[in-house]
């Protein structure tokens, strides 16, 4: 960490830390305090002062109904895509690092999801599940009605689940396979000598040495989900229905910019903001052990 | 491959088989869908093979978005955010590693914490910021007093404003500071040689000329990794121009402009959904992206691996 040899500090340094930090200042520090402030003040939606009113915007919030539904919802998206993307990652990483003929190719076609942009993907789902267009209006021919993800709050979740799950598998799959590679040759050949199987191998060794990766990944994922979702439920389902997909990102949005009610979108950008720390911090201590363990 | 296994190799071709028709299946609808006429496309027994349309659907999809100065506005943000991130990671971290100051650890975790905040969860205040960039400085010139000073003394009253709202500066300022970028930089920089730096400076090179002579040409792999995943977030941000961009016509940017796409009965007015046009043009801004990653997948991989996000 530490060099010896250094240049002597002057303006020079002063002026390459000061771009970066006057930006941070302006659009990370000032908003994050100005959200604290407003979470605290009853705040008029187009200026003209605002009022102290302590801890009233977070008991409204806490006390909507509508909120807590949200939070659900979050929850269930959050855990639900983490689990389908992660499970489908490791297995393809897995397969893939067996390294047959073609794996390249396998590669590229797993990874390249990556670049689709969230909204992009809602659109795409939102015409594969369209009652009328896509694969389910096959299924509404045989059993009219059945499937409609503007009327069924269940369809709709588990559609910007499926969209979510299939965006983020890229990720964790290029994660998996970099870990799985830096394995060493040298144990896969001493566990193959002691007779161990491929499946074996893959069951005793090369998953407990995935486990940090694993850790990682799930909690990346987890905090990803909580603000990457905006463009899929703003394109597939729009929060609705009946709130049904309001994520807590989406319900920000429409609360702050729709409704006009800065305080509240405050309140409850303040606790999402407490979420993603308290992730954040989990996932710092999991990558300093990280650092021990490769 | 240690011993011959073909069972499980059949085995493995089967299961990754099976997870590439799950990754390819809903982008190849949504080809299928941009292929297909209007009827097609919307009537009951849903096509799996492509039909003939595809190019009359693409040229209508982009005239109907007007995708044409769209995506110069979207190439132009994604450049200034690509650009502007590299240059702040490289100078910051250079700062960082190669001077010698108190408050360097303090700097290094102001940067750090930014991880934490997300444009997402800061939306509405961030806006507001972006409506008057310069507001942090009115505020703290009014509450120190500055304001009230050079009103006394000179009866000018302080306002400050700088509006971005609508405008490239908008669209891109909030999206330079990199804090992984920084990261990505500084973890490269530890590993440069001490020798290098004495060496400079016994040929009496200042930093600046250490940086641009030395560290620049030595990091080439570094600005590419970090180029071309920075440039796909660059490209898919939607959020944030959502909100910023009002004018449309003007600074309108690709993905944003795919919201409007989603033909529900309320845009139609009750009319058949033109899917097959949302479908083309969903093709169209999902494709730049993907061509970089494919193209860049080397560098693409190893920026992702090396920021650890």
């Amino acid at each position: 960490m530490m060099r010896r040899a250094y240049f002597k500090f002057s303006w020079i340094a002063a002026a390459l830390l000061a771009p970066q930090l006057l930006i941070i200042f302006v659009f990370f520090y000032w908003p994050s305090a100005q959200a604290l402030y407003w979470a605290f003040t009853l705040e008029q939606p187009w200026g003209g002062g605002n009022t102290w009113v302590g801890f009233d915007n977070f008991r409204k919030v806490l006390s909507d109904p509508y909120y807590w539904g949200s939070v659900r919802v979050s929850v269930i998206y959050a855990l639900a895509t983490t689990v389908l993307a992660m499970t489908m990652a490791l297995v393809l990483a897995v397969f893939v690092d067996r390294q047959l003929a073609g794996y390249k190719a396998y590669r590229v076609a797993i990874i390249w999801p990556y670049a689709v942009a969230a909204p992009a993907v809602g659109l795409a789902f939102q015409f594969v599940f369209n009652p009328g267009a896509g694969i389910f209006s096959y299924i509404n021919t045989i059993a009219p009605g059945w499937w409609d993800l503007s009327k069924y709050p269940w369809q709709a979740v588990t559609a910007i689940v499926v969209a979510g799950a299939w965006k983020q598998v890229a990720y964790s799959f290029v994660f998996f396979l970099a870990a799985l590679q830096s394995i060493p040759r040298s144990l896969t050949e001493a566990a193959a000598m002691d007779g161990a199987r491929p499946l074996r191998r893959m069951v005793d060794l090369q998953l407990p040495l995935l486990t940090p990766t694993f850790f990682f990944l799930l909690v990346i994922n987890i905090t990803d989900s909580f603000t990457d979702s905006f463009g899929i439920v703003d394109t597939l389902t729009g929060g609705g229905p009946f709130r049904a997909t309001d994520l807590m990102v989406y319900k920000i949005y429409t609360d702050g910019f729709r409704g006009f009610d800065y305080s509240g979108a405050a309140a409850q950008s303040i606790i999402l903001m407490l979420l993603v720390m308290a992730l954040t911090f989990v996932q710092f201590r999991y990558v300093e052990r990280r650092v021990h363990y490769t | 491959m240690i011993e011959r296994t073909p069972l499980l190799n059949i085995a493995t071709h089967v299961i990754l088989g099976f997870g590439l028709v799950i990754i390819l299946v809903p982008i190849w609808l949504a080809f299928v869908a941009a292929t297909q006429t209007l009827q097609a496309v919307n009537s009951a027994p849903v096509e799996f093979w492509p039909g003939d349309q595809l190019f009359v659907n693409l040229r209508e999809a982009w005239a109907q978005s007007d995708f044409g100065p769209k995506f110069v506005n979207t190439l132009i943000v994604a450049t200034g955010v690509v650009v502007g991130k590299i240059t702040l990671a490289c100078i910051t971290a250079f700062a960082l590693v190669f001077f010698n100051f108190r408050g360097r650890m303090l700097i290094f975790w102001m940067i750090f914490i930014t991880l934490m905040l997300p444009l997402e969860v800061r939306i509405v205040p961030t806006y507001a910021v972006a409506a008057n960039a310069l507001t942090p400085f009115q505020t703290i010139m009014d509450w120190t007093g500055i304001s009230w000073l050079i009103a006394m003394l000179s009866g000018v009253e302080v306002a400050l404003e700088w509006n971005l709202l609508n405008s490239y500066t908008g669209l891109i300022l909030p999206l330079v500071a990199t804090a992984t970028g920084t990261f990505l930089y500084r973890q490269f920089f530890l590993t440069i040689p001490d020798e290098l730096v004495e060496a400079a400076r016994m040929d009496g090179a200042g930093p600046l000329r250490f940086l641009w002579d030395v560290l620049i040409p030595l990091s080439k792999t570094n600005i590419a990794a970090l180029a071309t995943i920075m440039f796909v977030y660059a490209w898919n941000q939607y959020l944030w121009p959502l909100l910023v961009v009002t004018d449309r016509a003007n600074y309108g940017m690709v993905v944003v402009q795919l919201s409007d796409l989603v033909p529900d009965q309320l845009t139609t007015g009750g009319g058949t959904p033109t899917w097959h046009l949302a479908m083309a043009a969903t093709l169209v801004v999902m494709l730049p992206p993907i061509a970089i990653v494919i193209l860049m997948q080397r560098w693409f991989v190893r920026g992702l691996i090396n920021t650890d996000k």
